[in-house]
């Protein structure tokens, strides 16, 4: 059932073990195989054709709980099926939210079509209330960054902050966002 | 955002440690007992003929039992904290602590006059047990989902669930020491039945607080 090769698979374990003992370039080598991997197993799972889903962002999902949650690793297991089971376990989410938010879409679906140049990947007004609810420069650089679709250098170059900075205030914007609104 | 510049930003944090405070699921499986054993101290304490009774053997199978079942679920739950473990097979452990309350409760009905049944199940106490046990178990509860809650359970509620179920049998073995009914039959009815009301408000904190 994994779509790819066993000893790719194999390959992450080697990866993952040299990134948790600190190996910054192991670490980004794994993120990235695990990217492709997750992604090819979020395609293959998630009705791509549906409205309000954006299949990378629920790669960055998969990416970012990966991250948060690699302490519940353990050298010698198996990377593979801890990497698929939080995966699968994101995709789940997702899709329960996805059927929120259609049901938001249906009910204003007027609204929807009017607010043409908005962001495509969801309803306006939930972007609003999620960026409302962060402060000062979390705000800023999360609205810069996934609703006007700037890159990190513009956005520190507008906000005079470093690249660093404003990479670690958008990870907190967003797990702040993730905290108040992504529990049932 | 573009996933590449998200996965340079997390390789830059690689030895960065933003679980949270972490404590190991073995450490708080030695913590639970204590803490069950205060509340119960200051709630209920032994009861007066415990050190006689200890000779008894239909007193000393409610630990056994409680013991067994609390050993259970905590191996489940362990396997329930983590991606991809394999909880299913472990729930299976669950026949060891079954047979052992079964083969009981058929030794109590060929030993015990049929007319007695009904009274040595009902027992004295079915209501402080029914209170007790979710008491003691609580506080076990709680400290179940706080370590749970900093692991990865990706069945929340199921380990919400296990977890009540632990720290009933946990809170089991330390109430089988206040409780004056030690009939099997007794055990099998509302030990079970006090579990249920732990692991069902597991099961809905779980389903709440342990998601990710």
């Amino acid at each position: 059932m994994p779509p790819a090769s066993s000893s790719k698979l194999r390959a992450l374990d080697d990866l993952l073990q040299r990134a948790v003992a600190g190996d910054e370039t192991a670490y980004r080598r794994f993120l990235t195989e695990a990217a492709v991997i997750v992604r090819r197993f979020a395609a293959r799972r998630m009705p791509r054709q549906s409205a309000g889903f954006d299949l990378e962002d629920l790669v960055q999902e998969i990416l970012l709980a990966v991250h948060t949650k690699r302490h519940t690793w353990r050298k010698g297991e198996p990377v593979a099926p801890w990497l698929f089971a939080i995966a699968r376990y994101k995709a789940i989410d997702a899709y329960r939210r996805r059927g929120r938010r259609i049901e938001i879409d249906i009910a204003e679906i007027g609204d929807v079509v009017d607010a043409r140049s908005g962001p495509p990947t969801a309803v306006n007004r939930d972007v609003g209330r999620a960026l409302a609810s962060l402060k000062g420069r979390q705000q800023a650089v999360v609205s810069a960054l996934s609703v006007e679709g700037k890159s990190i250098r513009e956005t520190a170059r507008e906000l005079h902050m470093s690249e660093g900075a404003v990479r670690v205030a958008f990870h907190r914007g967003l797990s702040s966002i993730a905290k108040t609104f992504g529990r049932v | 955002m573009q996933t590449d510049d998200l996965i340079l930003d997390l390789a830059g944090r690689a030895d960065e440690d933003d679980g949270g405070f972490v404590l190991p699921l073995w450490s708080a499986a030695l913590i639970a007992p204590v803490l069950a054993a205060a509340v119960f101290m200051v709630l209920l304490g032994p009861r007066p003929d415990f050190v006689a009774s200890l000779s008894t053997l239909r007193f000393d199978m409610k630990f056994i039992e409680a013991g067994l079942f609390a050993l259970t679920m905590l191996a489940v739950m362990a396997a329930l904290a983590r991606p991809a473990r394999p909880w299913r097979q472990r729930l299976r452990l669950i026949l060891l602590p079954a047979c052992v309350l079964l083969a009981a409760i058929g030794v109590e009905l060929l030993v015990v006059p049929e007319g007695l049944w009904a009274s040595r199940a009902i027992g004295q106490n079915a209501g402080n047990c029914l209170i007790a046990i979710p008491s003691i178990g609580a506080p076990v509860l709680a400290l179940f989902l706080f370590v749970l809650s900093r692991q990865a359970p990706t069945h929340p509620a199921v380990a919400g669930a296990v977890a009540g179920a632990a720290a009933a049998g946990i809170a089991a073995l330390f109430y089988a020491a206040h409780c004056p009914d030690d009939s099997p039959l007794f055990v099998a009815l509302w030990y079970p039945l006090a579990s249920l009301i732990l692991a069902g408000a597991g099961a809905f904190a779980g389903g709440r607080l342990l998601r990710w």
